[in-house]
């Protein structure tokens, strides 16, 4: 059986499962459950650019914060839910697209600190323009009518929805031209120009299709808490933490993001949860360990061979010195 | 308040800004690491001044030494048993790295030392010359950080490390070719650079409160610094510096002080797409 | 023969260096001509002008009656005018035909993967690299990276092909083996620039020369005549050895 196809159906067992929560969990597990749906979405973007182009893209949370406050002032201005919620990601795709073509320009280092500052700056502005955003204080968004086990409900499968569709453009450009260039800009840039990819072009496209979701997710997100702040929008550690999510499933791949958002949610609840003074410390054990023990990602690792390699040992190890070779 | 002392003010807060970001520039400029945990050892060297003068009532400028060697050893270890390991990695891993490691030490020192502000107090009064009035610590401070950055150049320049460092700068495989062991040159920088940041925490410990809040703002005033001024060279953090505190003390008297970190940042962005090179554009430590 | 490529009075200048200056020239269809020099003449450089890698100081680029002077290297590749490099640039962790699918996808006719794909397993036979097909292109040796840096171009279906160096490294045997091919890929009716700077591989193919000198064109002719050429002689042996040779030769 092909390893794509069990992959697939790996895949929609977790979607199950996800989507499952509200009928056999409780309060607690949902929001854990949305959460995941939340860092899926947005790891999977991050992949576009992060993963198949390469480029240290660290803005995750300025196209967050742009879509939660977009998504808001829409709301509070009397636009109906949905239509803020598809304004928010309009806009940020927008905003990325218009922000790549400047920034798309540097490369390593330059790029990750120009990415980094444009979360700052985006910040700041939002922070210091008080008489639309609120400033520091925040915002109030209207809060989604019902129970809050519905709300609850509600906002996980708009999550999920979210997620799907990051996944499906994923196998998308994973399968077609896009994704084919943006690998080949990833390996070697000046070689892509030179075979005819329109490199520029092709930067913004993954640009865009990082910051589209993200935009989504966070005007979801803004329905759903009901107040946002800069701070919280803007926050550094999300802008880190996504990039993170998707190296430890496996960068570039299509599954990856998907696992590494499901293990580190997981892993980040258990430590809230048990360890809440360290929790921050702990997290920055959990990247040194990824980088040094799992550089590729847990996709990456071939379990075939470890698989086999255990199961050899049990062998050599009952029978004749024969099996070893 | 009249353009001299906003001036005046920028020059001495550039001077401190200097000092903090000319570890950081040297660290990316010789080992093409972005080093996430500059702003927490900067805090690190804060407290331990704080802590040694507090508790053990030393004078904090004598205590400036040996909280640099502490923290020389600290990023030398920390250099050699994890950054090496990944230093020729993409951009994405060392990145990555550096902020995992600043989460841990972060999160020690909110922990130990709690995230209350804390300042060195000196009362030393100020002098008033010629109308423009300055509180003495700060005029202190502004000189103990252009001793240590001038220290640096001078290290740089003169002695047998400080060329091999910048030969390794310039060329890591000629280097290694003429038998300067570059991971072990690559510590040393990275000590020297989290000497830095420590002795510039002291410095700024004498100053203003410093506090684990922090860590972000020293952070990005690094790389604003390093961007304004050029990477790995001593006189182009010294300019971004200078600069910068110039623009933050005038920005912040026009635009109101919430305006001044954004000016400071939107130059960067500006600059980064500009002119990458940094307004001070040299290779190497000349 | 209609004309395909036509350079007026190209210059470029790096800072107050020039390192190609008033070149003229132009190419009919179905050439094969030799672009020699010695090291440093500005061979490489000019290729980056004609595919867009620098801009031009000045003068003017027409390809197939279009001005593309300012043209990016992506749009060269598209419109026909493709090229390998000194030094090669494959796609390190793509198998061989992957990188060759590139150039088919990208900077040649086919529009699906699957075309591609076919596209680039015709180019790897003919240049006899289909039984490596699959393995990773950071793996190859020397001369197989110059057949993939060849294969790559061929599939996007050049009008022109500028071949720099890609000789360069190759021992005797390999030598003749890469001439053999470029005389396959001129049968296809592919205008070719072969840039050089052994003189004697590009003699032996060439129909036409050109000789570039601290950035100047000095001669352009037939093969034996350029190789005649006062200037080009002093150009690659230096004026002493020139005139030495001179007499030597007038002795014999």
């Amino acid at each position: 059986m092909p390893r794509r196809a069990l992959a697939l159906i790996g895949l929609a067992a977790w979607i199950g499962l996800l989507a499952a929560t509200p009928w056999i969990a409780d309060n607690y597990t949902v929001r854990v459950a949305i959460t995941i749906a939340m860092f899926s979405a947005m790891a999977l973007s991050w992949n576009f650019i992060g993963g198949f182009t390469g480029y240290p893209s660290f803005s995750t949370a300025a196209f967050f914060g742009i879509g939660c406050y977009v998504g808001a002032l829409a709301q509070r201005n009397g636009v109906p839910m949905v239509l803020a919620w598809t304004l928010a990601t309009v806009s940020v795709a927008l905003f990325a697209a218009a922000l790549g073509a400047i920034i798309l320009r540097l490369k390593g280092h330059y790029f990750a600190i120009g990415s980094i500052a444009v979360v700052e700056v985006v910040r700041l502005i939002v922070s210091s323009w008080g008489s639309v955003t609120g400033g520091g204080d925040g915002l109030n968004v209207p809060l989604l009518q019902g129970s809050p086990d519905w709300v609850a409900a509600k906002v996980l499968y708009v999550m999920l929805a979210i997620m799907l569709a990051a996944f499906a453009a994923t196998v998308l450009v994973d399968r077609g031209r896009l994704g084919f260039g943006l690998r080949c800009i990833n390996q070697n840039e000046d070689a892509a120009d030179m075979v005819g990819i329109d490199t520029t072009r092709f930067k913004i496209a993954a640009y865009a299709l990082s910051a589209l979701f993200c935009g989504t997710v966070g005007a979801v997100y803004a329905s759903w808490v009901g107040y946002i702040d800069p701070t919280d929008s803007f926050s550094i550690l999300l802008t880190v933490k996504v990039p993170v999510m998707a190296l430890l499933g496996g960068a570039g791949t299509v599954f990856g993001p998907v696992v590494g958002a499901g293990v580190f949610v997981l892993l980040e609840e258990f430590f809230w949860a048990n360890f809440l003074e360290w929790n921050r410390a702990i997290l920055g054990g959990i990247i040194v360990f990824l980088i040094f023990f799992l550089p590729g990602g847990i996709l990456r690792l071939d379990y075939r061979r470890l698989l086999r390699r255990t199961l050899r040992q049990r062998e050599t190890g009952q029978k004749s010195p024969e099996a070893a070779e | 308040m009249d353009i001299l002392q906003i001036f005046v003010n920028g020059i001495v807060l550039g001077a401190l800004y200097a000092c903090i970001a000319v570890g950081f520039s040297l660290v990316w400029g010789v080992l093409n690491v972005i080093n996430m945990l500059h702003g927490s050892f900067i805090i690190l060297g804060g407290y331990l001044t704080f802590f040694a003068w507090f508790y053990l009532g030393l004078n904090p400028i004598l205590v400036l030494p040996a909280v640099a060697l502490l923290l020389y050893i600290l990023g030398f270890a920390l250099q050699y048993l994890f950054i090496n390991k990944v230093v020729t990695a993409p951009v994405l891993t060392t990145l990555t790295l550096t902020f995992g490691l600043d989460m841990i030490l972060y999160n020690l020192m909110t922990v130990y030392f709690t995230a209350t502000p804390r300042r060195v107090t000196l009362d030393l009064g100020s002098i008033d010359l010629a109308g423009i009035v300055m509180p003495v610590d700060r005029l202190l401070g502004m000189g103990l950080a252009l001793l240590l950055t001038a220290l640096l150049y001078l290290v740089m320049r003169g002695s047998t490390i400080g060329r091999a460092i910048v030969a390794v700068r310039m060329d890591r495989q000629a280097a290694a070719l003429m038998g300067i062991r570059v991971n072990r040159i690559y510590a040393v920088t990275f000590g020297i650079g989290a000497l830095m940041a420590g002795a510039a925490g002291a410095v700024f410990a004498m100053v203003f409160p410093v506090t684990t809040n922090l860590t972000g703002v020293f952070l990005g005033k690094a790389f604003v610094i390093c961007v304004i001024g050029g990477l790995g060279s001593v006189p182009g953090a010294l300019v971004g510096g200078l600069a910068l505190g110039v623009i933050e003390s005038f920005a912040g008297f026009y635009l109101g002080p919430q305006h001044a970190i954004t000016v400071g940042f939107l130059l960067m962005l500006i600059l980064l797409v500009v002119r990458p090179t940094g307004l001070v554009g040299v290779k190497g430590y000349e | 023969m209609s004309e395909i490529l036509r350079l007026e009075r190209v210059s470029k200048a790096f800072g107050g260096i020039r390192a190609v200056s008033n070149v003229s020239f132009d190419l009919s269809e179905g050439e094969i001509v030799g672009l020699i020099g010695p090291n440093g003449a500005g061979k490489t450089t000019l290729v980056n002008l004609i595919t867009g890698v620098h801009p031009l100081t000045a003068g003017k680029v027409v390809f197939t009656g279009q001005d593309v002077t300012r043209q990016k290297p992506y749009q060269a590749a598209r419109r026909g005018l493709a090229r390998t490099f000194q030094i090669v640039q494959p796609f390190p962790q793509m198998t061989v035909l992957e990188n060759v699918a590139a150039g088919a996808l990208f900077g040649g006719a086919p529009d699906t993967m699957a075309g591609a794909l076919a596209e680039a397993r015709r180019e790897l036979d003919f240049v006899g690299l289909a039984r490596l097909a699959d393995t990773p292109a950071a793996s190859l040796t020397l001369p197989n990276r110059k057949r993939l840096e060849l294969a790559k171009s061929l599939a996007m279906r050049p009008k022109v092909l500028l071949l720099d160096e890609v000789n360069a490294g190759l021992n005797s045997a390999e030598i003749d083996g890469a001439l053999d091919l470029i005389r396959q890929i001129a049968a296809r009716g592919i205008t070719i620039v072969i840039i050089e700077h052994l003189m004697k591989v590009v003699l032996s193919i060439s129909e036409r020369i050109l000789v570039l000198h601290h950035g100047e064109l000095i001669a352009e002719g037939e093969p034996r005549a350029v190789v005649e050429d006062e200037r080009v002689i002093e150009a690659y042996l230096g004026a002493k050895f020139a005139a030495r040779f001179k007499q030597e030769t007038a002795g014999a």
